[in-house]
C-alpha cells in the first residue's frame, strides 16, 4: 500500500502555495489557541498552587477591611489549627506604576513555616529574620529587575503613604513549577511600627490570617469554628480554603476568561472552515481522477482513506508545528507579561487540546469532499473537465 | 466464439427534475469474445452511456445486461466495483492518468486491488510497459510525456490486470494523426495477438476502420444490423 500512501502525500504537495498557506493558517490558529488557553490557565494558576491544609480568614465585609491582630491568639486556641500567620497587601509602586508585582507585609517566621514551597537557603532565611528592614523576593521577580542580595528596594506607598525602602535579604525559589516566584515579602512589624507613629488608627491590623489545619477534610468544620468565634463582633470574619479564596479573585474576571475560551474555539472553527474550503476545492479539481480510481475498481473505503488521509496529514502535521511554535511564542509572551502572571506555562492538557483540535480540523475538512466524491456517479465524474 | 456481452431490450433514461430524459431505447446487442467493436454516432446519441453500462459504471433502467454470463445490472455496488477491478480495462479520451504518479506507478495502481506481491506487480508492470513500447519512460510523470505516450501508458494500465474486456471512449479523440495511428495499432495488437475483446467509442472513421464491426447509435437507438465489417 506504499504506492497508495505516496499518491496521498504527493496529492498533498501538489499545490505548494495552497498547501503552504493552509499550513501557515493552521499553525497560526493552533499557536493562538494554545496561547489563549495558557492565558486562561495562568489566571487559574494561583488557585492551583494552593494547599488543602491552609485556610484564609478575612473580614466578612470585604478584603479591603482589615482584622485586629488580637484575633490571632483566639484563633490559635481552636483545636485542629496547627499554625497561624498573617499578611497585609502593601500595594506599593516600584519606580513606575507599570512595574506591578504583589507585595505583602508578613509575619516572617510563621509565614515561611506555613509556606514550605517558598524555598530559601538557611543563611538567607536567617538574614531575613534578623533584619526588620529586610525583604525577600521570588526568583522570577528578582530576575525581572536584576535584584541582588543586599540591594535596597524602594517602594512608594499607595495604601500606606510614604517612601519605603527594604534591603533584599533573600531570593526564594518555588519548590514546584506552579509556585509563585513573583512575590515580594517583608516584615509585618516594620509596617506596624511605622503605622503606630504615622497612622496609629491603622496599626495592629492585618489583611488576612493564614491558618494551617491538621486535616484537609476538616476545612469546612474549622472554617465555621473560626467564624463562630467572631460572630456579632465588630469585625466578623469569613474563613475559607486557600483555593476558594484564590478562586474568588478569578471569579471577578470569570466573564473575561469565558470570552477568551470562546475566542480560542472560534479561532479553531474559522480555520476549520478555511481548510474545509481548501479540501473541497482540491476534491473538485480532481473529480476526474477520483472517478478514474473508482472506474478502475477502488471502492469508497479507498477514496475515503485517500481524502481523509491527505486532510489529516495536513492538519495534524501543521498542528504539531503549531504546538512546537507555541513554546517560543509563550516564552516571548511570558517575558512581555513579566510578573503579571506568576506562572505562564503551556500545560500538557493544552497540548492535548491542541492536538485534538488539529485532528478535528482535518476530519471536518475531509467529510464533505469525501462524501461528494464517493456519491458522485462515476460517469459524471469522468465527464468533468479537470 | 461465445458471447461476452449480451444486451437484451436495454433501456436507460435519466431524470431531470420530474422529466424523463431517454438516452438509450430498446438496445439489443451481442459482443463475442475476441471482437473489436466500434460504436459510432453523433454527439449526444448515447455512445458513452452505453459503453459505461457495458463496463459496469452505470446501471440500466430496464433490460438485461450480461457480461461473461453475469447479470451485472443486479450486482450490488461493492461487488460491481470488485467485478470491474478484475474484468474491465478502461481507456479514456483524456488518458486520466494520476499526474502525481510516474508512468510505472500509474500502471501499478490497479494491481493494488489484487493479491500480487510487490515483485509480481513489478514484473507485470514491466511486461505491459514493454508491450506498449514505453519501458524506457517508466519513471516519467504524465506531464513529461506526449499525448500519445500518455495514452499508451493508459493502455498499459488497462492491460495490466489482464481484463477480459477493454472499453475505450474516444481513445484517439485528443491525439494527432501519428499518435492516433500508434494507439490504434496497439489496440489492434491487443485484439489480434492477445485476444482481448474491445469496445471502442469513436468519431473517427479511420479508427473505426481498425474494428471488426461498427455499430451506429442515433438518438439512443442502434440503427444498423450487426455484421457490418470494415
Ligand atoms: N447523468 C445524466 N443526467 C442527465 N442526462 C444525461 C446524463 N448523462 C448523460 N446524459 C444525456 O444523455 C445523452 C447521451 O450522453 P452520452 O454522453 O452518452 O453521449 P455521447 O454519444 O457519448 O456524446 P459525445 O459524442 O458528445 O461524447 C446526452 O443527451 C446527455 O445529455
Ligand atoms: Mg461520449
Amino acid at each position: 500500500m506504499l504506492l497508495f500512501l505516496r499518491l496521498m502525500l504527493r496529492n498533498l504537495l501538489r499545490h505548494k502555495l495552497r498547501t503552504g498557506l493552509t499550513t501557515l493558517g493552521i499553525i497560526i490558529a493552533i499557536v493562538a489557541f494554545v496561547l489563549l488557553r495558557t492565558v486562561v490557565d495562568a489566571w487559574y494558576a494561583g488557585a492551583e498552587a494552593t494547599s488543602a491544609h491552609r485556610l484564609i480568614t478575612r473580614n466578612a465585609i470585604s478584603l479591603t477591611f482589615p482584622l485586629p491582630i488580637s484575633y490571632a491568639n483566639r484563633i490559635r486556641q481552636i483545636d485542629g489549627i496547627t499554625g497561624l500567620s498573617y499578611s497585609n497587601w502593601f500595594g506599593g509602586v516600584y519606580i513606575d506604576e507599570r512595574n506591578f508585582f504583589p507585595q505583602f507585609a508578613i509575619e516572617p517566621k510563621s509565614y515561611l513555616e506555613l509556606y514550605p514551597e517558598l524555598v530559601l537557603s538557611e543563611s538567607e532565611e536567617a538574614a531575613f529574620l534578623k533584619d526588620r528592614k529586610g525583604a525577600i523576593a521570588g526568583r522570577k521577580l528578582a530576575q525581572e529587575y536584576g535584584w541582588k542580595i543586599g540591594d535596597v528596594i524602594p517602594l512608594r506607598g499607595t495604601i500606606y503613604a510614604g517612601n519605603w525602602s527594604f534591603v533584599l535579604r533573600g531570593i526564594y525559589r518555588g519548590a514546584e513549577k506552579k509556585t509563585d516566584e513573583t512575590l515580594f515579602l517583608f516584615h509585618w512589624d516594620n509596617l506596624n511600627e511605622t503605622l503606630k507613629k504615622t497612622d496609629p488608627a491603622r496599626a495592629e491590623r492585618v489583611g488576612v490570617f493564614v491558618l494551617r489545619i491538621d486535616r484537609a477534610d476538616r476545612a469546612a468544620e474549622l472554617s465555621e469554628a473560626v467564624d463562630r468565634l467572631f460572630e456579632n463582633s465588630l469585625a466578623e470574619t469569613l474563613t475559607e480554603t486557600e483555593e476558594a479564596f484564590q478562586l474568588g479573585f478569578v471569579a471577578m474576571t470569570e466573564a473575561i476568561l469565558i470570552a477568551i475560551k470562546i475566542v480560542s474555539f472560534v479561532v479553531i472553527a474559522i480555520i476549520m472552515a478555511v481548510m474545509a474550503n481548501t479540501m473541497a476545492m482540491s476534491a473538485r479539481e480532481r473529480r476526474r481522477e477520483y472517478a478514474t480510481l473508482k472506474a478502475v475498481g477502488f471502492g469508497p473505503r479507498y477514496l475515503l482513506t485517500l481524502i481523509l488521509g491527505e486532510s489529516l496529514a495536513l492538519s495534524i502535521g501543521s498542528g504539531v508545528l503549531g504546538i512546537v511554535a507555541a513554546f517560543p511564542a509563550a516564552g516571548f509572551l511570558a517575558s512581555k507579561f513579566g510578573t503579571l502572571f506568576p506562572v505562564f506555562e503551556i500545560s500538557p492538557h493544552t497540548i492535548e487540546l491542541g492536538l485534538l483540535a488539529s485532528c478535528l480540523i482535518g476530519l471536518a475538512a475531509a467529510v464533505f469532499p469525501a462524501w461528494r466524491v464517493i456519491t458522485l456517479p462515476v460517469g459524471e465524474g469522468l465527464r468533468s473537465i479537470g | 466464439m461465445s458471447p461476452i456481452v449480451e444486451i437484451e431490450n436495454l433501456t436507460k433514461h435519466y431524470w431531470r427534475g420530474d422529466q424523463i430524459v431517454p438516452v438509450l431505447t430498446n438496445i439489443n446487442l451481442v459482443i463475442r469474445e475476441g471482437d473489436f467493436l466500434a460504436l459510432m454516432g453523433p454527439s449526444g446519441s448515447g455512445k458513452s452511456t452505453l459503453l459505461n453500462l457495458i463496463a459496469g459504471l452505470d446501471r440500466p433502467t430496464s433490460g438485461v445486461l450480461r457480461v461473461s454470463g453475469i447479470n451485472i445490472a443486479e450486482l450490488p455496488e461493492s461487488s460491481l466495483t470488485d467485478w470491474r477491478a478484475a474484468h474491465v480495462g478502461f481507456i479514456f479520451q483524456f488518458y486520466n492518468l494520476m499526474p502525481v504518479l510516474t508512468a510505472f506507478e500509474n500502471v501499478e495502481l490497479p494491481l493494488l486491488l489484487t493479491g500480487l506481491s510487490k515483485r509480481e506487480r513489478r514484473e507485470h508492470v514491466n511486461l505491459v510497459l514493454q508491450l506498449v513500447g514505453l519501458a524506457d519512460r517508466m519513471d516519467h510523470y504524465p506531464s513529461q510525456l506526449s499525448g500519445g505516450q500518455q495514452q499508451r501508458v493508459a493502455i498499459a494500465r488497462a492491460l495490466v490486470i489482464d481484463p477480459a474486456l477493454i472499453v475505450a471512449d474516444e481513445p484517439t479523440g485528443d491525439l494527432d494523426r501519428a499518435s492516433a495511428e500508434d494507439v490504434l495499432d496497439l489496440m489492434e495488437r491487443l485484439n489480434v495477438d492477445l485476444g482481448k475483446t474491445i469496445v471502442m467509442v469513436t468519431h473517427d472513421q479511420r479508427a473505426a476502420g481498425k474494428a471488426h464491426s461498427i455499430r451506429h447509435l442515433d438518438k439512443g437507438i442502434l440503427t444498423d444490423d450487426p455484421g457490418a465489417v470494415a
